[in-house]
């Protein structure tokens, strides 16, 4: 049975172009509001089963929490229609309906009515939400008093204690300490254990391989991938890479640009694959229409999550390379790139000191990886290690 | 602890438009959130007050004082004056205050609206439902007050007046939802309403008589109706007429010198045209409501 079935839902924000929330502005301009639309989910189709932890990645701006918000009711869309199957209880915003003055016993009444749930049903199950948040002493004080920490707990208490069927989740559960974070993931995996639906929004991967069995990947208010956590976290990865692309400049049509970027050229075949501490050679190859007289080169190391491993700059002419001028390559030799398992990419930008708007840009789109062959595990490799024993007596 | 699935029936259904009928019923469904947001309302407005309740319960009794000594002073006025001046206060009170409070009901709860799913037209309801109980901790003052100055009431016409509070109640639940979903998009309602109050306070036979005020429109060829196309003016007679208890006073007019029924024809329009209202701020409100988290 399905938990969640939404069919063909978009959601388009009219974003006025200057905000004015005056009548007198309004009247002036008689109506003629200036909007622009923005479309934040484009006619998406998704079934979620009953029991299913749905994991769903996009990067900023994807339409992830715009989807989140359409399922839990905060927003309506602008087409299309979403049938939710039981109770949910999101922990997207926790304690956002606690009222300052009043106490929390008082507050955790009026939390649940926001969830549609009844005096007598909280009255059931107040002592567990207070044990749960571990507040018993302060239960009776106005939540004024309470610290932040105390407020979330509260809140995330309410949530998780209200029998849902199907849960939101936005983000990694950062509340209170480590504890208490323990015992909110403990909780979630019970809810899974017991075959209820949850919703995981985040752009963490590795939250989605750990804890979800379907992952879809959200871009530009599209799916594009639907199915094993692994196989969407790869489109995430591609998608992402392609984003941060789009958003560098547009170095197409400019009077310098990168062409590519070989990998390890040279006496090598090109070589897309490395032992950890592997030298490594990068080809950067340009075009040019006038000359670039100060040229600068930098070179970063990009994990495909997206995260630099080492970047560098280079003045060429103290090199001893350049001016530049027509075609060519400019060539970097690392002498090791102590890297252990993992696929990366090369950002490289090439920009004239003399003239910053002259500027050529290429990134994630050549790529290489790194294969390890020992029992190492983590980011970097370190050197060989000796190992001996000394006996105290 | 079981698993998915323990509420086979409880299926929700997310759209743009919903049907009128669908939006009452999930307004009905968190019905227990408009008892507990009126509590709130009422409790935040008292907490830390040594007297509580006891203040909305003095109101009527310090106006009357007031009022009985400025009046006795001024020598204007007719007999119980203040008891006829309470009669219409207390309605214009409930009329205000919801207005008032419902045209800032979602504006005010900004954080609320924008977290927290639920049906956005609670919000505003919940701000009438308060002013309601403020209105009956006072109307149940005036009683006493009525059974201490031994005033009399005409039991011909009591019984209008639960007729008049549910029409009345359904057009301030219609202007509400509207006035809170427009003062969104325009914050000048909320000042906007501020001066209004002001001129629909005169507009209203309260101080004055309706009698005066239909003998003014009649010598103007004006016909003498027109004072009752306020709706508000309706609910106030009809109050004024039962509880003041006499439509006339030392021979002065106060109130046409007619039976029940004129009054009872008088609210059913108001009650009819305040359920066309009702049907269409909630068209109104549904239009809106998938786009208050955004623009605010």
């Amino acid at each position: 049975m399905d938990a969640i079935i939404a069919t063909d839902i978009s959601k388009v924000f009219k974003l006025q172009v200057n905000n004015s929330q005056s009548m007198k502005e309004r009247l002036v301009r008689l109506g003629r509001m200036q909007t622009r639309e923005f479309v934040a989910l484009q006619h998406m189709d998704l079934r979620v089963a009953s029991g299913e932890t749905l994991g769903i990645l996009g990067h900023n701006g994807s339409g992830k929490s715009t989807l989140l918000k359409c399922i839990s009711g905060i927003l309506k869309p602008t087409t299309g229609q979403i049938r939710i199957r039981g109770r949910i209880a999101s922990l997207l915003e926790l304690g956002a309906g606690f009222h300052p003055e009043l106490t929390g016993r008082e507050n955790v009444f009026i939390n649940a009515a926001f969830l549609g749930i009844s005096r007598t049903e909280i009255a059931r199950r107040f002592d567990d939400i207070v044990e749960f948040a571990e507040l018993a002493e302060f239960i009776d004080e106005p939540v004024k008093h309470y610290s932040s920490g105390m407020y979330v707990r509260l809140g995330f208490a309410v949530a998780i204690n209200v029998d849902p069927d199907v849960l939101l989740v936005d983000e990694v559960l950062a509340v209170g300490d480590e504890v208490f974070q323990q015992k909110c993931l403990d909780r979630v995996r019970q809810f899974q254990q017991e075959g209820r639906t949850i919703l995981v929004v985040t752009h963490a991967a590795d939250v989605v391989r750990q804890v979800c069995n379907r992952a879809i990947v959200l871009h530009h208010g599209e799916k594009v991938a639907d199915g094993k956590p692994g196989d969407a976290i790869r489109v995430f990865r591609e998608h992402l890479h392609g984003s941060l692309s789009e958003s560098t400049v547009d170095d197409r049509h400019g009077p310098l640009r990168i062409t590519s970027i070989v990998v390890a050229p040279g006496g090598d075949e090109e070589r897309r694959m490395l032992d950890p501490g592997d030298r490594l050679v990068l080809e950067v190859r340009y075009l040019a229409e006038g000359v670039v007289a100060q040229p600068t080169l930098s070179i970063s190391v990009v994990s495909l999550d997206g995260q630099t491993m080492y970047g560098t700059e280079f003045d060429l002419l103290a090199e001893g390379v350049g001016p530049l001028r027509g075609q060519g390559a400019v060539r970097v030799d690392f002498a090791s790139a102590p890297l252990l398992d993992g696929r990366y990419t090369i950002a490289a930008r090439l920009v004239d000191r003399a003239d910053t708007d002259v500027m050529g840009v290429r990134f994630g789109r050549e790529e290489f990886s790194v294969a390890n062959p020992t029992t190492a595990h983590g980011v970097v490799a370190f050197g060989t290690a000796t190992v001996s024993a000394e006996e105290f007596s | 602890m079981s698993s998915a699935g323990r509420h086979p029936g409880d299926l929700r259904v997310v759209s743009a438009r919903r049907s009128i009928p669908t939006h009452l019923r999930e307004i009905w469904g968190f019905r227990e959130l408009l008892g507990s947001l009126i509590r709130k309302e009422l409790k935040v407005r008292y907490k830390n007050s040594v007297l509580g309740f006891a203040w909305s319960m003095a109101q009527p009794v310090f106006l009357l004082v007031v009022y009985t000594f400025v009046f006795s002073v001024l020598g204007q006025g007719f007999e119980r004056f203040s008891i006829w001046l309470l009669c219409g206060l207390i309605v214009w009170t409930l009329i205000s205050t919801t207005l008032v409070t419902a045209t800032q009901s979602i504006t005010a709860n900004a954080n609320l609206v924008g977290k927290v799913p639920f049906p956005r037209a609670v919000l505003p309801l919940a701000a009438f439902g308060s002013a309601f109980v403020h209105f009956m901790l006072q109307f149940a003052t005036f009683a006493v007050i009525l059974l201490v100055t031994r005033h009399d009431i005409d039991f011909g016409y009591v019984w209008l007046l639960p007729l008049a509070l549910l029409s009345l109640s359904v057009l301030l639940a219609a202007m509400a939802l509207a006035f809170a979903v427009i003062n969104v998009h325009a914050r000048d309602t909320q000042h906007l309403l501020d001066l209004a109050l002001v001129a629909m306070f005169w507009a209203n036979p309260i101080v004055y008589e309706y009698q005066r005020a239909a003998t003014w429109f009649s010598s103007h060829n004006l016909p003498s109706w027109l004072p009752l196309l306020n709706p508000f003016a309706t609910v106030i007679t009809t109050f004024q007429r039962a509880i003041y208890g006499r439509a006339a006073v030392g021979g002065r007019q106060l109130l046409p010198d007619t039976g029940p029924w004129w009054y009872l024809r008088n609210i059913g329009i108001v009650g009819g045209v305040s359920v066309g209202l009702l049907a269409w701020a909630l068209w109104f409100f549904d239009r809106s409501e998938g786009n208050l988290a955004e623009v605010l």
